[in-house]
């Protein structure tokens, strides 16, 4: 009997060793597969305007600074800006639950401190005419993620930010700064 | 019997060593699959010189996926990006010519700290490309 004991738990931890040392984590199947999401959200994240693309990205940019994004990098050759914040991302619930917690049982759970918000912006010229240039459109896509980090330093959210009130806010802002542009304000 | 047992042991700490005791710093230049195969999982042609569309639609087609853009460099050719969803998905695509008729498409990408080596993600990644550019990707030898 006793051998048997000895045998099955060295069988075991070998089992776990090659586990350990085979099982990777791999990319999810729909990390890069297109979906209907997708799609909902480029019509959540674009919006068309009647300007050339150097008037906007300018727009866009002072928005983004009304907004108190740092700009990381840009390329206006390409229509690309990418800006990020970082916040306060304390909530109240969060907080008076993590007390009653450490009343209870003394322990101490840690709570969302701070999160960074990071934002691509990029704008796309569209000819609706090729023979006249001066009709000229321009598409212009925003997205934002998140990263939460909580009072021990760990991550716990990484996610997009595909809520429809936001962007609707931000293009609202967008139109202003592009009239503002345009009036030389 | 005990001699057996024994054996067993130093076996399980061998085994213990052989998976712990590879320097970290391999990784550095470190990679699964042989170069050439990785290049053509990674690499395809497309018949346009258009290179700017093409940087401004590898960058749609990035947004699209989830992807923000972190970095563009138009003389360079290069579109580094990220895409967060509970994991950390980076990828950098590169655009060059490839001969007079030609552009080659290169993308890499890194699921939070491992390569991703496989080649179905990078198909996907191809397929939403060449419909947003409506060519089709040639795979290159």
């Amino acid at each position: 009997m006793k051998y048997n004991i000895f045998y099955r738990l060295i069988v075991t931890i070998i089992v776990f060793l090659f586990l350990f040392a085979s099982c990777a984590p791999t990319i999810p199947k729909e990390a890069l597969q297109l979906s209907k999401e997708n799609l909902k959200n480029r019509q959540l994240q674009t919006r068309r305007f009647d300007t050339d693309e150097k008037t906007l990205l300018s727009a866009s940019a002072a928005v983004l600074q009304d907004l108190g994004f740092t700009i990381n990098e840009s390329e206006t050759d390409l229509g690309v800006i990418a800006c990020s914040k970082e916040r306060d991302a304390t909530s109240a619930g969060q907080i008076a639950g993590a007390v009653i917690v450490a009343l209870l049982t003394g322990a101490v759970t840690p709570v969302d401190k701070q999160q960074l918000i990071r934002s691509s912006l990029v704008t796309r010229p569209v000819h609706i005419d090729e023979t006249d240039k001066s009709k000229c459109q321009t598409a212009v896509r925003i997205t934002f993620q998140r990263i939460v980090i909580n009072t021990q330093g760990q991550i716990t959210r990484r996610e997009g930010i595909n809520e429809a009130e936001i962007y609707q806010e931000f293009f609202d802002k967008l139109s202003q700064s592009v009239f503002l542009e345009a009036h030389e304000i | 019997m005990k001699k057996k047992q024994i054996l067993l042991l130093s076996l399980l700490i061998v085994l213990i060593m052989l998976i712990s005791c590879a320097p970290s710093t391999k990784q550095v230049l470190a990679t699964k699959g042989s170069q050439v195969k990785l290049r053509s999982i990674q690499t395809r042609a497309f018949d346009t010189t258009d290179r700017e569309k093409m940087l401004r639609t590898v960058i749609a087609t990035l947004q699209d996926l989830g992807f923000i853009v972190d970095k563009a460099d138009d003389v360079l050719g290069a579109v580094s990006a990220t895409k967060l969803e509970r994991y950390t998905l980076r990828m950098t695509v590169s655009v060059r010519p490839r001969g007079e008729t030609q552009l080659i498409v290169r993308a890499n990408a890194q699921y939070n700290i491992t390569a991703v080596e496989d080649p179905e993600p990078y198909q996907q990644f191809f397929d939403a490309l060449s419909k947003a550019i409506f060519l089709t990707a040639h795979q290159v030898d």
